[in-house]
């Protein structure tokens, strides 16, 4: 909720009201949409605009307000880090910060400290720096495949991405507060607002061993640039391994709790339910839940997609990627015969144990339809379910992805 | 803190504040809202109600040839969880006007 060193555009609403209610026939007419390119995505109501926002090269626009961007997926293939500009977007709350003056941006730590800080950007450069890559991606990355479906930000597979974070430990900048005996959890806000007062802010929390870790980050690069605006400039916390719901953006205030946060952001929602799979069977509700935290197994085919086509009778490279909560991916298997039979792929470079992981397959296949399959498994033995698992939120969607080619 | 609310371009401005200084402002304009809910018995009402804090897509995402308790569902969410100012006698006439133009009433 604090204002300090942004401002907030929260006037869109109102103006948007007016137009509705003087000129409501203009409302949803295609000639508004003539401009922008489309894409279908695989399920009902998937159809959704490319738009170029600011410091962004044209994204899938899920939603413009609050603005939800999808990465699209073949940017994926490109390579393991994923560009600034094709990073995905989701914030919670239409109050975003458009306009931020760097000098004026204070992160303050308070709460159970000894010393409470107003750190700027300059300050949190001159501390210790730390570098690595991590996989952010969206607790509902993968909702709109849940069947049966249900509601909220209808995603495809592009709600992840992998960057090299640049920037200072919660560790280093909470052993300069000093906690206080009796801390428990550290909680996070950031410059983005509800749009009336009566909407819980945005805030979420980490326990404290976990602040502690000494690997979440105000990180204040990214991929070696700063952060664009809309993926949370000039700092953002990044918590490797857990759902982007944590990684609050344009962070301000760190308040070092004696207690455990019960806001709505993280008593009710963002829960999974209490159990091993996190998933209950299709549309039931699950009897105890608790807050989303580490990322499952996943991973893709991003060289050729559902519904593409390969070369048939001479060999041929499949690749993709893999990722994991950070313990690390130690075995890629790909089956191109619908499961029947599996190949170990070969492992790319290891960025870390938080990124994401290539591999390649070479494969020869004969004329005609093919189900490709690939399966991941990380240090620890955790895999990869043959068949969705279901949560009434959308969350946590892992399911060993199939590709359908053609060979000709 | 300046408050910045419009803006003529959608580009970004990125400015150096002093020469001495490395440090930038930035400032982004986000394309203007392109959609709006189905026109229909019920939308004026629904925009007043909806429109304060999101845009019409988020309406229009959702699965395809839900039935009114979805609808109905969605819009006391929005009421208990997100605290929109809905009166109680709107839930039902909103979810209505949702259903006809979203879901399975068409």
């Amino acid at each position: 909720m604090s204002r300090l060193g942004g401002s907030i555009r929260h006037s869109a609403g109102r103006r948007h009201v007016l137009r509705a209610l003087g000129a409501g026939a203009m409302l949803g007419s295609p000639a508004l949409r003539a401009a922008a390119e489309t894409v279908t995505l695989p399920f009902g109501n998937g159809e959704r605009p490319l738009v170029r926002y600011p410091q962004k090269r044209p994204l899938i626009v899920v939603t413009e307000r609050p603005p939800q961007l999808e990465t699209p997926f073949d940017v994926f293939n490109e390579g393991v880090v994923t560009p600034n500009d094709a990073f995905f977007v989701r914030y919670h709350l239409a109050g975003i910060p458009t306009s931020i003056d760097v000098d004026a941006f204070r992160v303050t730590v308070k709460g159970k400290v000894s010393t409470p800080l107003s750190l700027s950007i300059a300050d949190l450069k001159q501390m210790d720096a730390v570098e690595y890559y991590a996989v952010n991606q969206c607790s509902g990355n993968s909702r709109a495949f849940f069947e049966p479906r249900v509601a909220g930000g209808q995603l495809a597979n592009g709600a992840m991405g992998n960057a090299k974070w640049r920037g200072v430990t919660l560790k280093t900048v909470l052993a300069k507060a000093g906690l206080q005996d009796g801390a428990k959890q550290v909680k996070f806000d950031g410059l983005d607002t509800p749009v009336i007062p009566a909407t819980p802010d945005f805030v979420k929390a980490l326990d404290v061993a976990h602040a502690l870790d000494g690997e979440v980050m105000l990180a204040y690069a990214m991929n070696d640039a700063d952060l664009p605006m809309l993926n949370g400039y000039p700092v953002r916390l990044i918590v490797p391994g857990w759902y982007g719901t944590y990684w609050v953006k344009h962070l301000t205030e760190i308040t070092v709790l004696d207690g455990v946060l019960n806001d709505f952001w993280m008593a009710t929602a963002y829960r999974i339910p209490d159990n091993a799979c996190a998933c209950v069977p299709p549309g039931s509700a699950p009897a105890t839940t608790v807050p989303i935290g580490r990322f499952n197994v996943r991973s893709f085919v991003t060289s050729v997609r559902d519904g593409g086509s390969v070369p048939a009778g001479k060999p041929f490279t499949l690749r993709g990627l893999a990722f994991d909560g950070g313990f690390g991916i130690r075995e890629v298997t790909v089956s191109v015969d619908g499961g029947a039979t599996w190949m170990s792929a070969t492992l790319g470079r290891e960025l870390g144990k938080y990124s994401f992981r290539e591999w390649r397959l070479d494969a020869t296949l004969p004329a005609g339809m093919h189900a490709i399959k690939v399966r991941a498994v990380n240090s620890i033995g955790q895999s990869q379910p043959g068949e969705p698992l279901w949560n009434p939120a959308g969350y946590m969607r892992n399911v060993v992805e199939t590709t359908r080619v053609r060979a000709a | 803190m300046r408050i910045a609310r419009r803006f003529r371009q959608y580009a970004v401005a990125t400015c150096l504040l002093a020469a001495a200084s490395p440090a930038a402002s930035l400032k982004i304009e986000l394309p203007p809202e392109s959609t709006g809910l189905k026109t229909g018995a019920g939308s004026d009402l629904a925009t007043r109600q909806c429109a304060t804090c999101h845009s019409a897509d988020y309406v229009a995402i959702q699965p395809p040839g839900r039935p009114l308790a979805f609808w109905k569902a969605e819009v006391e969410k929005m009421k208990k969880v997100y605290g929109a100012p809905i009166p109680d006698d709107q839930v039902e006439p909103i979810a209505q006007y949702l259903t006809r133009a979203y879901g399975d009433a068409k």
